[in-house]
């Protein structure tokens, strides 16, 4: 019998795309920049087949604002881009944080800071990816390491940006983004799809930003009735704008804290060889890769390695990092920057001494070999 | 369905009183823009209005449909992402000419290419008024602003021929003291199926017209009148006697395919005898 879904060779950029068609977006807007581009090449093709719509804007700010006018009316909405266009949707992307509209950002990373590497991997967007907008916020952030989490994380992503009315950034970087590799894509009703909630209750009684026990508001579509106001303004339950110290106290907390109670839900990780292990990676993306190289040859070796690979990345998984990292002899964090997620976990462990970096930041990636010199520096 | 039978079930009375200085030009043009929408019998619950960041923008919160006011200078792209998604919905802007001239002229441009079925309204009191007075695209040269102590020297646009030659295909320009025409402009404009751009030339007593000593809010809608010549009007008089003068009305009226009309060809066309979607 034919399957629907054959084994198929894919780029990673593609299964991105198709995760998003999968999950139900229909609205990509965006501006071309390498090595995101086909992403939006393949939304421009496929968005009209199945009636979304495409639009290329004259750029990354008038991608994002787009796609959050898009959101609002009850599309699912995604953007792409890379370092430059990133830096320049961070307004935009705080407005989707303080208005909870939500929407899906796909960063394919690349070297910076500034122009930088334009065909060049890094994994250098990490605290930008969480802090990149002003003021504090909530925000979800994955990062795929095979092109078939690329399709499964998207999906994920788009999911949590309508479960929990976030923006959902989509760590991608120019590895896996540019990866061929050969997939079976999962069959479509395997998939769980997620819709944000809608309001049950009539546009007189309606209140755009009053919770029940989830604390996640029911979004209304513009276009239905129930003429509610959006701004990015502190504002109360009714969305108009507030100056009260009180309600914006409120207010604020209910958002930054809101997705405390799903953060269970929202961490996804795998882990390698970790049973046994005396020594742990911790590893996202595409340097994932390399380390579960580096733990293969090591465990030949009789060094007992094992690696975590974070797939969320944001809110950061203390919980998680706190496990595993129990009674391990050295624990070594595997990035493409200067250390950026290493600060994290090292937040989280509380302990310095035993804590090693693994980093590069010249464009090359690391490499299993680099992994096992430092690892039997401090094993042997 | 939803039409008014009581124009003022369009505002949020709740929200007032509302927040402009008295003697500002922004509660008549808004005035205007409701009337425009009541008069057109715009379906309340298909009628979304799009704000930017300045004094003018703040019109959304007192306005009763689904409104979005966004960040300065955007407002003209969240429109653009609502008008594609629904292009059954009518999509009003509500701009100042700083949000609008200086950090949005991208978005105004590109929109006016495409065409796209937007009616754009611009709110020019030729002053940042939010921010307390920085000169912006729109200020005379010569004028005083916070920012131009010793006086402007920069050049204005002429923002309804920047529109018109970027492709709205509907432009008119009027001032808060003829109400009646900016009234018809509006109406026009939501009738045109495209991009339409309306300047609604408006007073800002407080943080403009006493830094340039134009007198009070009287003198300075007087100002307006004498100062105002309609594009028909014009055609018949001499240069000489427009000098000093500005024009309003009907700046521009053409045809042109508009941009969601088109996608939603693209649409049809994809998908009539498409084969069923086989990923
Ligand atoms: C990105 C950004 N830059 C600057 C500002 C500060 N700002 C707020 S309103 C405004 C100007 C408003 O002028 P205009 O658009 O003419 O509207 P008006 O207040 O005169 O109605 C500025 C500069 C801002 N809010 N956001
Ligand atoms: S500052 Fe000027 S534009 Fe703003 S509310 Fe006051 S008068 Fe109106």
């Amino acid at each position: 019998m034919k399957t629907k879904r054959n084994a198929q060779l894919l780029q990673g950029n593609q299964a991105c795309s198709l995760g998003a068609l999968d999950a139900g977006v229909r609205f990509y807007a965006g501006y071309p920049i390498t090595p995101s581009t086909e992403i939006a090449e393949f939304m421009a093709e496929e968005l009209p087949k199945v009636g979304g719509k495409f639009i290329q804007m004259e750029d990354e700010i008038a991608g994002i604002g787009a796609v959050v006018g898009a959101a609002l009316t009850g599309t699912k909405a995604l953007t792409a881009t890379s370092g430059p266009g990133f830096s320049l949707m961070q307004e935009i992307i705080g407005f989707a944080a303080m208005t909870e509209v939500p929407c899906v950002i796909v960063n394919v990373q690349r070297m910076g800071p500034s122009t930088g590497g334009p065909t060049s991997p890094a994994q250098a967007d990490i605290m930008q990816a969480r802090w990149g907008t002003h003021g504090d916020h909530p925000v979800i952030a994955l990062s795929p390491g095979s092109v078939l989490e690329a399709y499964t994380l998207t999906i994920k992503a788009v999911n949590f940006s309508e479960k929990y009315r976030v923006p959902v950034i989509f760590l991608l970087d120019e590895v896996i983004g540019h990866l061929r590799e050969k997939v079976v894509l999962p069959e479509l009703n395997e998939l769980e799809i997620i819709d944000r909630k809608r309001p049950t209750v009539s546009p007189e009684q309606y209140k755009p930003y009053a919770v029940d026990e989830s604390g996640i508001p029911a979004m209304a579509d513009f276009g239905q009735g129930y003429h509610w106001h959006v701004t990015g303004l502190n504002h109360d339950e009714t969305g108009g704008p507030t100056g009260k110290a009180d309600v914006i106290n409120q207010q604020l907390s209910r958002l930054f804290h809101k997705l405390d109670q799903y953060r269970d839900e929202i961490t996804l990780y795998q882990t390698f060889d970790v049973e046994d292990a005396e020594y742990l990676l911790i590893s996202f993306g595409c340097s994932t890769r390399s380390s579960l190289a580096a733990v293969e040859l090591l465990r030949n070796e009789g060094i007992k390695v094992g690696l975590l690979q974070l797939q969320t990345i944001w809110p950061f998984p203390d919980h998680v990092i706190k496990d595993f990292t129990k009674n391990k002899k050295g624990v070594f964090v595997v990035e493409m920057n200067d250390g950026q997620l290493c600060l994290e976990v090292e937040r989280t462990i509380g302990n310095r001494d035993l804590l090693s970096r693994i980093n590069k930041i010249n464009g090359e990636l690391i490499t299993p070999q680099e992994i096992i010199d430092k690892v039997k520096e401090v094993a042997l | 369905m939803q039409t008014t039978t009581n124009i003022e079930n369009l505002f949020r009375l709740n929200r007032l009183p509302h927040i402009w200085c008295p003697g500002c030009g922004n509660g008549i043009i808004v005035n205007a823009v409701q009337k425009a929408i009541y008069e057109s019998g715009l379906d309340k619950d298909k009628t979304v209005i799009v704000s930017g960041i300045g004094c003018s923008s703040r019109a959304t919160g007192y306005m009763n449909f689904d409104t979005l006011h966004t960040a300065h200078g955007r407002a003209i792209t969240f429109a653009t992402g609502i008008k594609l998604a629904r292009p059954e919905l009518n999509v009003i802007v509500l701009t100042g000419d700083g949000d609008c001239a200086a950090i949005g002229g991208n978005h105004l441009i590109h929109a006016a290419r495409r065409n796209i079925d937007l009616n754009v309204i611009m709110f020019n009191n030729s002053i940042y008024g939010m921010t307390g007075g920085q000169f912006s695209p729109m200020t005379p040269h010569g004028r005083l602003a916070t920012t131009s102590p010793y006086g402007n020297l920069e050049r204005t646009f002429d923002i309804c021929k920047l529109a018109e030659c970027a492709g709205a295909s509907y432009v008119g320009r009027s001032t808060v003291y003829h109400v009646q025409l900016l009234v018809n402009l509006i109406k026009k404009a939501i009738e045109n199926k495209g991009f339409s751009f309306v300047e609604a030339i408006s007073i800002c007593p407080i943080s403009y017209g006493r830094r340039n000593k134009l007198g009070d809010a009287p003198k300075m809608l007087e100002w307006l009148k004498e100062h105002a010549v309609n594009i028909k009007a014009a055609q018949k008089m001499e240069p000489e006697k427009l000098k000093d003068k500005f024009l309003i009305g009907e700046m521009y009226h053409g045809e042109a395919p508009e941009y969601t009309q088109l996608y939603d060809e693209l649409i049809a066309k994809l998908q009539k005898g498409a084969e069923k979607d086989v990923r």
